[in-house]
């Protein structure tokens, strides 16, 4: 008897947890990474929580799409990553100030 | 399924999602922190699990922790950084991202908390009979009404691939043995067949 | 059908001729030559004359209808119509004649006048333009082509103020005539506007047959300040009248128009244009009548003018202005007819005026003429045994103007002021005394004016007195024709004019009943010679003998009296010198003022507000906050994650608390 509340409220303390981890873990951007891979997981577990709990499987559609999507980001993200380190020899945010105005 | 069993594997799973995300961001290591997220999805395909979306679980451990955080591993390690980065921040920005984290969860849980999502809204589902295939519910949905969104899906997985490779290629290096395709294509068979007459020999009298 | 036919088409070739002469002295003039410029407008005024006269003799003598038709349609905008079209009834009858004879007059007169002068042809070209526009004014049949003449010969009155424009004080003149008229025209404007607003046309068949609907609309004037419809329409019309017509406080302009040629003092500064708020007033009657308030303004205004510009005239030197000052009293005097609701008394008076004054003024021109354009009286005396003609023609002038029995001017004057002295319009009695008083002063300066210039001893140079002779016969015979209706028009028609059920004006003006004084003077009316006979029981008539006395003694038997007048009483001859502060408040208020506004604009709203606040200030307020907005751009790619986390917070709470 678990409630939808419940695995709702699961999802928002990963959701809080990533957002506090952006926030403190600034200079890594291999772990901002991992911070949104860890939003996008809070996310589809809401997705589906909602998805079982309404009867409708549109919502698993939904995260099947996320998944690739989220997929396909964190391909291309740890791309540039790559590119990035090899031009700059570092990955700490702090130095990555080119977008400064 | 026994109620008490169900309410302890949802706890179990539950709890071991938050404690491994709560390890992904707080420590030093990269390399911890993708560990800690695969446990992290793992417990989370549990959750799923449990919320009979049974094939989205075995997905996110086949595609998420076998194909991407191998991925986010291979890099971490690719990079070899040897100094990790200071962690000077963590101390000073700590109070504010409890505070970040307070706030969120404090005004999530008063929207979605059981007083307007509880049991008594939203009653607890009937199981599926044994007989049920998720794969099938979702493949009758995404072949037919979602079938344009699945093959753009396709397509960008294919322009992810391409940036991806393209973004990471840094062209041949000298001295390197490799194939070149165009050559491959472009080759005519005269290049690699030569087609000699020759008299026939007479024939030996034996 | 055939009687509108032609009335249209002689309406219309009495306004165009002159236009036509003046197109031809103004563009081809210099071709043409001198002669044949003034040959071929005096021809075409002739014309209009004629038309004039025959237009006048069907209307009233014939009594046909009136004509109100369309010309042309000038532009159709959504619900209104702007029309040129004609409406000649027994008002534009009696205007076209006086306006088209005394601007022949004026045509024939300044043939010696202007002889030698360079603007010949321009001169011919303004004034035939002037007649032009005046017709205009006087035939139109709506607000809009009244005030497209209104502001015609307000624009020929300033090219001709300003004619000799290489002097100095001509284009001061000029230039005050235009501001001032300016001011009156801005009310005048206002007025049309809100007669289109209100009744939805501009015509005036439609205005006068809806004015009775109109009388209880008030409309609000202030927030909370809610003033009657017809009252305020009628009262900024009277703002263009007061510029127009010179009436105080708007009246400065005009003794600075001094400064034009003298036959455009007598056409346009004596005779008509002037007349034109005179005219828009009467044409007015069927709204003035209807507004107690507007009728009071215009009888009280009138009569403050009649009274105290005639002062002024009292202490002038210069022979030009004082006839000008005599012009303002003048006017007055007109106001204060119309005031009275007696329309037809001031029309009248405005035609015996045209007539007397244009006599004044050219016997004026005539003697500076003869003292080579010196116009200062105390350089002049004795003229009559040089001048014999002009002598006679300004007696006559003199005479008419001071309401000496039987000249004209005495007849249209004491209809006045027995009009005022009946009327029961509140200020009528205010009203009287002044024109009672405006009656002795106008026959002081008048004769004051006469004997200096035409008897004691003569001061002028030897050089000067040896050419004193009679003008040539161009400038005499004007003044002999002038002469004629300055002594008989009065008596020929103030029966008819006034009196008359069926007058002269008819249905032309419109006199509310209970206001209607000229049909109780008609009771007391035994035709023109009995009005002479009883004048002598008027306090009027007495005041005008008083004024010539005082006058005689004063410049005759005791010469040194005017002096010793002027050091005992010097504060108000130094009141009556300064023009009783009009001209030193304008400038002073108005003209500093606006200067004073102008730089204080230039150097806060344009230099300082605009230039560097809203010019510079944008640039540097941009600059500013982009500088400000830079430092937000720390290039750091957990700042704009922070920022995002932020909003993400305040959508919740937005949501939470909303």
């Amino acid at each position: 008897m678990i409630p939808l509340s419940d695995y709702l409220i699961v999802g928002a303390i990963l959701f809080g947890l990533s957002l506090a981890g952006i926030i403190i873990n600034r200079k890594n951007v291999i772990i901002l990474l991992m911070c949104i891979e860890l939003m996008l997981l809070a996310v589809n577990t809401n997705f589906i929580a909602f998805s079982h709990y309404l009867g409708d499987n549109l919502g698993e559609i939904f995260v099947f799409f996320i998944l690739t999507v989220a997929a396909a980001e964190a391909a291309i993200g740890l791309a540039i990553l790559m590119v990035l380190y090899r031009n700059r020899q570092t990955i700490n945010v702090e130095d990555l100030d080119s977008l400064k105005g | 399924m026994d109620l008490l069993v169900e309410q302890i594997i949802f706890f179990a799973f539950a709890g071991m999602t938050v404690l491994a995300g709560a390890v992904v961001v707080a420590v030093r290591n990269p390399v911890h922190s993708v560990l800690a997220l695969v446990v992290a999805f793992v417990a989370s395909a549990g959750l799923w699990l449990l919320l009979e979306a049974e094939f989205l679980a075995l997905v996110l451990i086949f595609v998420y922790v076998g194909a991407v955080m191998t991925l986010f591993l291979f890099v971490v390690m690719m990079l070899n950084i040897r100094e990790l980065p200071s962690r000077e921040g963590f101390v000073r920005f700590l109070p504010l991202a409890l505070f970040a984290l307070a706030a969120i969860v404090a005004m999530m849980v008063f929207v979605i908390g059981p007083q307007h999502f509880g049991l008594a809204q939203y009653a607890i589902p009937a199981h599926h009979g044994a007989d049920y295939s998720n794969i099938r519910e979702l493949g009758l949905v995404l072949y037919t009404h979602d079938v344009y969104p699945f093959e753009l899906a396709a397509v960008l997985l294919l322009i992810a691939i391409i940036a991806a490779i393209s973004l990471s290629f840094r062209g041949r290096r000298v001295g390197t043995r490799s194939q070149v395709p165009s050559a491959q294509i472009a080759v005519k068979s005269a290049d690699r067949i030569r087609i000699i007459k020759m008299a026939s020999e007479p024939k030996v009298k034996r | 059908m055939h009687q509108d036919s032609v009335l249209h088409n002689l309406s219309l070739t009495m306004v165009l001729a002159p236009l036509l002469g003046a197109i031809v002295a103004g563009f081809f003039g210099k071709v043409i030559g001198k002669t044949w410029t003034h040959r071929v407008t005096i021809l075409l005024l002739m014309v209009s004359f004629a038309c004039a006269i025959y237009i006048a003799k069907l209307l009233i003598l014939d009594g046909m209808p009136s004509y109100n038709g369309v010309i042309y349609t000038w532009a159709d905008v959504g619900k209104y119509q702007f029309n040129v079209g004609f409406l000649i009834d027994r008002l534009t009858a009696v205007m076209g004649i006086t306006v088209t004879f005394v601007s022949l007059l004026v045509h024939i007169y300044s043939i010696g006048y202007m002889a030698e002068d360079d603007g010949y042809q321009r001169f011919f070209s303004y004034i035939s333009l002037f007649t032009f526009m005046m017709l205009m004014l006087i035939t139109a049949n709506n607000l809009l082509q009244l005030y497209f003449g209104w502001e015609g010969v307000g624009l020929v009155s300033y090219l001709l103020i300003g004619f000799w424009f290489h002097r100095e004080t001509a284009n001061f003149g000029s230039l005050k005539a235009f501001i001032a008229n300016r001011v009156g025209d801005m009310g005048f404007l206002l007025g049309i506007a809100a007669i289109m607003t209100y009744f939805g046309t501009i015509d005036y068949s439609t205005i006068f047959a809806d004015a009775g609907n109109f009388t209880q609309t008030t409309i609000t004037v202030l927030p909370g300040v809610h003033w009657n419809l017809i009252t305020v329409v009628c009262l900024l019309l009277f703002i263009g009248a007061m510029g127009k017509s010179a009436q105080m406080p708007l009246h400065v302009w005009l003794p600075e128009s001094m400064e034009g040629p003298t036959p455009i003092s007598a056409l346009i500064h004596a005779a008509t244009m002037v007349t034109a708020g005179v005219f828009m007033v009467a044409r007015m009657s069927p709204l003035f009548e209807l507004s107690q308030v507007a009728l009071t303004t215009v009888l009280i205004i009138g009569a403050v003018g009649a009274l105290f510009t005639g002062i002024l005239g009292v202490i002038q030197s210069d022979i030009k202005r004082v006839v000008a000052y005599s012009t303002l009293s003048q006017l007055g005097y007109m106001m204060v007819g119309l005031g009275a609701s007696a329309f037809s008394a001031g029309i009248f008076h405005l035609m015996t005026h045209a007539s007397f004054k244009a006599l004044l003024f050219l016997s004026a021109g005539s003697v500076i003429i003869g003292m080579h354009h010196d116009q200062d009286m105390r350089n002049m005396g004795n003229i009559r045994k040089y001048m014999p003609i002009t002598y006679v023609a300004f007696l006559v002038g003199a005479l008419s103007l001071s309401a000496i029995p039987p000249f004209a001017g005495f007849y249209s004057k004491d209809a006045i002021i027995d009009a005022v002295h009946l009327s029961t319009i509140p200020g009528a009695h205010f009203a009287y005394i002044c024109v009672v008083l405006g009656a002795f002063v106008t026959a002081l300066y008048s004769f004051r004016a006469f004997f200096m210039t035409f008897h004691t001893k003569e001061r002028m140079s030897e050089g000067l007195r040896k050419n004193l002779k009679e003008s040539p016969w161009v400038v005499w015979v004007p003044l002999v024709i002038l002469v004629v209706p300055s002594i008989i028009l009065g008596a020929m028609i103030a029966g008819p004019m006034l009196y008359d059920p069926h007058s002269i004006l008819g249905n032309s003006v419109y006199t509310a009943p209970q206001y209607d004084v000229l049909k109780i003077m008609a009771g007391h009316w035994h035709g023109a010679w009995s009005a002479v006979a009883e004048s002598i029981y008027t306090p009027a008539f007495w005041m005008s003998i008083a004024g010539v006395a005082v006058a005689w003694l004063s410049y005759i038997v005791f010469p040194r009296l005017p002096n010793f007048v002027t050091r005992r009483f010097s504060w108000v001859y130094y009141i009556l010198d300064r023009k009783y502060g009009f001209d030193d408040f304008n400038q002073i208020i108005f003209a500093r003022g606006t200067v004073g506004l102008g730089k204080a604009l230039f150097k806060y709203a344009d230099l300082k507000l605009i230039d560097d606040y809203m010019v510079n200030g944008s640039g540097r307020g941009i600059e500013w906050f982009s500088r400000t907005l830079r430092k937000t751009q720390s290039g750091y790619l957990y700042d704009y994650a922070f920022a995002m986390i932020l909003g993400l917070l305040v959508f919740l709470l937005w949501l939470l608390l909303g």
